[in-house]
């Protein structure tokens, strides 16, 4: 339920192999040390399992059920409806077209710029760290509160049509317009998650040994043969966690759309997870919202290998 | 490597490349200064925008507004605090968030040490179990907690099967529940504690120490860093949270900042001054908090690493 990212790939072993192994401990099976170890452990284990892993079982049951929570009978089994229903479902067809577009029009650009600003940030001069800070506070503020602020920005008096309205240019209204709206918040959420994406590429650049740029100098490689043959196989590791993380978050996407657009016009911002917040908080469809979550669910991790594998290339 | 020899070796590495390419030191610096000047005052101007916004009358509101208001007012600020109950909603994120501090630095820190320094079979399944549950998708365990967070038994009305009444629904309790241990917290609390020295609890445990108290005086006081940035991780991460505390509650004495906002929208004509002046202040405490930790934020993010 929180926004805590999983660890990036430095984390457990440096891309350049820089951590050591850890020293070898104890092995004693069930010592007195053991014993504690498992009782340090319990309460935190016992709670992440029931509220984490308990509720991924239970949906995956109620999707497989019809279930109103303002009834007081419980779940009534269906099988696979759900699913099948949702084959057919044109609306849940548009609201994955648009998580699919949405992903895919700002995890590219996204990229490749936080990747030239991690480039621009990674030479040492002065007040450099002020640049990294200042670029990093759209990701400190709440996704909600960067809602507000964009919704005045789109706003029939806003900043941008101020801007136009300098050139001459007829106001638009950005929100409301169905063909607009999605490249609209698309903006945004490129604008906001730049400064996290340029943090983490940074530290994957410092991460590639120095020594790599050295040879390849010595090989008297140019500056284009340089980044496409010792940066980016070095950045591999986070440029893939980066990858992975963003479509995990985009595929999620839902503040944004609730302040911005409440899913309109005519249903071109309704991403998959406000659907689901729909049906299940405002038709009180649980199991068919669940089988959403779990198609959702299926997809997310599906895209992710996808991508990985493609990040990764043909290495081995 | 520490950052210093890493900044010394980058800047060599620079200085190599330009000597190779033949191009006067600073030449292409000045460049990309002032291209990162551009980018970073493209990405600022949003927010010079709210804070002008949060000072501008309501009458000077529309039409074109200047980045400096003629007559700045607090005005937008008093409505949103009182007319809009953003002071009630500060208090509350701020309970949530102070309870999810405490729980966090608390548990979650002792289950990273335990699984870092207190080995036990199948200690490593049992790990990477509870680490993975980060990777799950808020919409997938979204209803299941819901309905799970309605049927805790014996409050909100119910028995003890968790029947009749409504559970933690619509109460604070009800917001902090999926954030009492994040596993992300266990993870860097595993990390740290798997660099700290074996020979301090060794010397300890000689001396008779209990294990409880090893941990809490001798590793915990070592452990300052990784409580810094496990406190701002939890802290920002309720403080910041939207859709769960959207659903988990209906009125408005229990709402977190981040709806309280959103309420706003609510009544169809947006007041922008208002709106702002909520945004400046429901953000204000995690950029002071980002202010006086950027360290903390900006490496214990990027490296996983919490080392002083």
């Amino acid at each position: 339920m929180t926004s805590a990212t999983i660890a990036p790939p430095g984390a457990t072993s440096a891309p350049g192999g820089a951590t050591p192994p850890p020293p070898p401990r104890r092995r004693r099976r069930w010592s007195r040390s053991a014993i504690f170890g498992l009782v340090f452990v319990l309460p935190a284990a016992l709670y992440v399992l029931i509220f984490q892993l308990v509720p991924v079982v239970y949906g995956l049951i109620l999707s497989f059920t019809t279930y109103s929570p303002l009834s007081r009978s419980g779940p009534e089994f269906t099988g696979v409806d759900n699913y099948t229903d949702l084959l057919g479902d044109a609306d849940f067809g548009n609201a994955l077209l648009v998580t699919g577009r949405y992903v895919l029009q700002v995890l590219p650009i996204t990229v490749v710029l936080a990747l030239g600003l991690a480039l621009l940030v990674n030479r040492p001069f002065k007040g450099v760290g002020l640049f990294r800070s200042a670029l990093y506070v759209p990701h400190i503020v709440s996704l909600t509160a960067v809602s507000m602020v964009w919704l005045w920005m789109y706003s029939q008096t806003g900043l941008f049509n101020e801007i136009l309205g300098f050139f001459g240019a007829p106001a638009q209204s950005w929100l409301l317009d169905s063909d607009s709206a999605l490249n609209a918040v698309s903006a945004m959420r490129i604008w906001k998650a730049l400064g996290s994406n340029m943090v983490l590429l940074l530290a994957g650049l410092q991460s590639i040994p120095k020594d790599l740029y050295e040879a390849a100098r010595v090989d008297g490689a140019g500056r284009w043969a340089t980044f496409r043959y010792v940066t980016l196989p070095g950045l591999r590791p986070m440029l893939v966690y980066v990858v992975a993380m963003d479509i995990i978050y985009l595929a999620q996407g839902f503040a944004e759309i609730y302040v911005l657009t409440q899913g309109g016009p005519l249903g071109s911002t309704t991403t998959v997870n406000y659907q689901i917040y729909t049906e299940a908080f405002q038709y009180n469809q649980m199991g068919s919202a669940s089988a959403m979550a779990f198609v959702l669910f299926a997809l997310i991790i599906g895209f992710s290998v996808l991508a990985v594998r493609g990040v990764m290339g043909r290495q081995k | 490597m520490t950052a210093s020899t890493a900044s010394t070796d980058t800047r060599r590495a620079s200085a190599l490349r330009r000597m190779r390419r033949g191009h006067a030191p600073g030449e292409r610096r000045v460049g990309s200064v002032i291209l990162l000047v551009l980018v970073t005052v493209i990405v600022l101007v949003p927010f010079a925008w709210v804070v002008s916004l949060s000072f501008t009358p309501q009458a000077e509101a529309f039409g074109s507004v200047s980045l400096f208001p003629a007559n700045p007012t607090l005005d937008n600020y008093t409505t949103a605090i009182f007319d809009a109950d953003l002071g009630r909603a500060l208090l509350n994120s701020a309970v949530v968030g102070l309870v999810t501090v405490a729980t966090n630095c608390i548990l979650a820190v002792l289950a990273g040490y335990a699984f870092a320094m207190l080995p036990f079979p199948g200690n490593k399944a049992l790990f990477y179990t509870l680490i993975s549950t980060a990777a799950i998708p808020i919409s997938v365990t979204l209803i299941p907690l819901f309905l799970m967070a309605r049927g805790i038994p014996l409050v909100g009305g119910n028995d003890i099967l968790g029947q009749g009444g409504s559970g933690l629904l619509d109460t604070l309790g009800g917001v902090i529940l999926p954030y009492i241990v994040m596993p992300m917290n266990i993870f860097l609390a595993r990390q740290f504690f798997t660099s700290a020295p074996l020979e301090l609890g060794e010397a300890a445990r000689m001396d008779g120490a209990g294990e409880l108290r090893i941990f809490f005086s001798v590793y915990l006081p070592l452990a300052k860093p990784l409580i810094a940035v496990v406190a701002i991780f939890s802290f920002t991460g309720v403080w910041d949270d939207f859709l769960w505390p959207l659903v988990v509650t209906s009125s408005q004495e229990v709402q977190t900042v981040q709806l309280a906002l959103a309420r706003f929208l609510g009544s169809g004509n947006v007041q922008y001054g208002p709106l702002m002046a909520g945004t400046v202040i429901a953000t204000v405490p995690v950029l002071i908090v980002f202010l006086f930790n950027q360290r903390s934020f900006i490496s214990g993010l990027s490296d996983g690493g919490v080392k002083g």
